[in-house]
């Protein structure tokens, strides 16, 4: 299967782990990735949050070129990426107006857009079966972070799983052999972007999300978001020094994970680039 | 407590009403105050209003307290407001909206931080087509004067190959100078 693959800003620089480990296992599951010619940057939160054209037409751009590739699927693996894509694809296809303006743009007319866009949990969710699995990952305890973006608001996506107690990853968990412990932080917001505007919201978020996962008893957390992933993550230790605590929780995409079940090696799946590191549980759980 | 003539505020803001309303496509007058987005609001703790309260505050036309507060500077768009809410209103998107408006309005308000970041970001994006980083986090730092925010994770972030010293432009600069155009010409 031809994937339309849209890495975005963060893919290229903060969030590398999930680009490389996206790629590691892409491969041996069938799935030919073809990155967006000349990609843009989506908007982020700035882009919606300042007008309403440039939030379209940014990311309405990227879909126009991918279209041209010859993929049946696209997918933006951060989620706050994919919701924009999303959206810009819908009112290209449903926004007669929207359509009209970009099109006026750029002095182009365009056919509709018919690939699906999905978020990378879709993507993966019915390629991760038992045949996959070289070394199952046992003794590992996990809770899965879904974050906001990914599930919410439930109708204005085509993402199937349930908005307040999502399963998918549960499900990949359980196929990789990982212990996936219930949890009531599953869609909990980090506060995404708002780590750059108001530190102290994001990081009480943090303390909060870390210390429910710690008392839950998981030893990791699994996420499939490069915000969440980074929050979490890169500033645990601003959490630890702000709140007087010490965590110590790696935060692992599921797709390194699905790598490692893999038997793909780490240095392959951008382990070395957390900012917890993985490594001293993995071993301690003979995993690697 | 302040005394507020519902009719005069309602009559004087009935212009940005339906404005908001054909931009949102959401009617906050369908809210009925069940406090479900408060209870369920993650930045809600952050906020100078809560949700619900900012939904009542626009069915009462209290259109410049709305625009000035930091709740819709500050709320992270993610939408389990829209998710709960027993009348369907999508208070997210209605938050967006209110965010635009303030923003073309040029009100900044408590939410200097995110004026700085948002034109900080998409000038970015004017220059080069994509996100630099660096630039970003240097016009961020200057513009809200905090000048050692995230220094302690820059070098990490370097080491560890993470960071682009240098932004890389996209080909297609003159498309992306196109779309900024047309927003300039159309008034956003």
């Amino acid at each position: 299967m031809k994937l339309s693959y849209y890495p975005g800003c963060g893919l290229s620089g903060s969030s590398k782990e999930l680009d490389t480990s996206i790629k590691a296992i892409s491969g041996p599951l069938g799935i030919d990735i073809v990155e967006v010619p000349d990609w843009n940057c989506c908007g982020g939160t700035s882009a919606h949050s300042t007008g309403h054209f440039l939030s379209f037409a940014l990311p309405a751009r990227n879909v126009l070129k991918a279209e041209g590739s010859g993929c049946d699927e696209f997918t933006a693996p951060c989620p706050a990426c994919y919701v924009r894509h999303y959206l810009a694809q819908k009112d290209f296809n449903e926004n007669p107006k929207m359509r009209q303006h970009i099109e006026n743009a750029l002095g182009q007319k365009f056919e509709d857009s018919d690939m699906k866009i999905k978020n990378l949990i879709e993507v993966f969710f019915d390629r991760v079966d038992s045949s996959i699995v070289k070394k199952p990952l046992k003794g590992l305890k996990v809770v899965n972070y879904y974050g906001c973006a990914l599930v919410k608001p439930p109708k204005t996506f085509g993402f199937f799983d349930d908005p307040e107690n999502p399963t998918s990853l549960e499900k990949i968990m359980g196929t990789l052999g990982v212990e996936s412990i219930d949890w009531p932080y599953k869609t909990e917001c980090c506060g995404a972007s708002l780590c750059f505007t108001n530190q102290d919201a994001v990081w009480k978020a943090g303390r909060d999300i870390l210390q429910v996962a710690k008392d839950s008893g998981a030893k990791a957390i699994v996420v499939a978001c490069t915000m969440c992933q980074m929050n979490l993550d890169m500033r645990q230790s601003q959490i630890n020094k702000k709140y007087k605590t010490n965590f110590n929780i790696p935060v692992i995409y599921f797709t390194q994970l699905i790598g490692l079940a893999m038997g793909i090696p780490l240095d392959k799946l951008g382990f070395d680039k957390l900012y917890v590191d993985a490594k001293p549980l993995l071993q301690s759980l003979n995993l690697i | 407590m302040r005394e507020i003539n519902v009719t005069q505020t309602l009559d004087k803001n009935k212009d940005f009403l339906r404005k908001l309303q054909e931009e949102s496509g959401q009617n906050p007058g369908q809210c009925f105050q069940c406090m479900k987005c408060t209870g369920g609001c993650p930045m809600q703790f952050t906020m100078d209003y809560p949700p619900s309260q900012i939904m009542r505050m626009l069915q009462d036309g209290l259109i410049d307290e709305v625009l000035n507060s930091f709740t819709i500077q500050t709320c992270a768009t993610c939408a389990t407001c829209t998710t709960r809410c027993p009348r369907d209103i999508d208070i997210a998107k209605l938050m967006d909206t209110l965010r635009v408006m303030a923003y073309h309005k040029g009100i900044v308000g408590k939410g200097k931080n995110m004026h700085v970041f948002h034109t900080t970001f998409m000038n970015s994006i004017k220059n080069h087509g994509r996100l630099y980083e660096v630039g970003l986090a240097l016009g961020l730092n200057l513009g809200t004067g905090n000048l050692l925010q995230d220094t302690d994770i820059g070098l990490p972030m370097f080491l560890k190959g993470k960071l682009n010293l240098l932004p890389h432009n996209v080909k297609g600069l003159n498309e992306i100078k196109k779309l900024y155009d047309y927003a300039k010409k159309i008034g956003e």
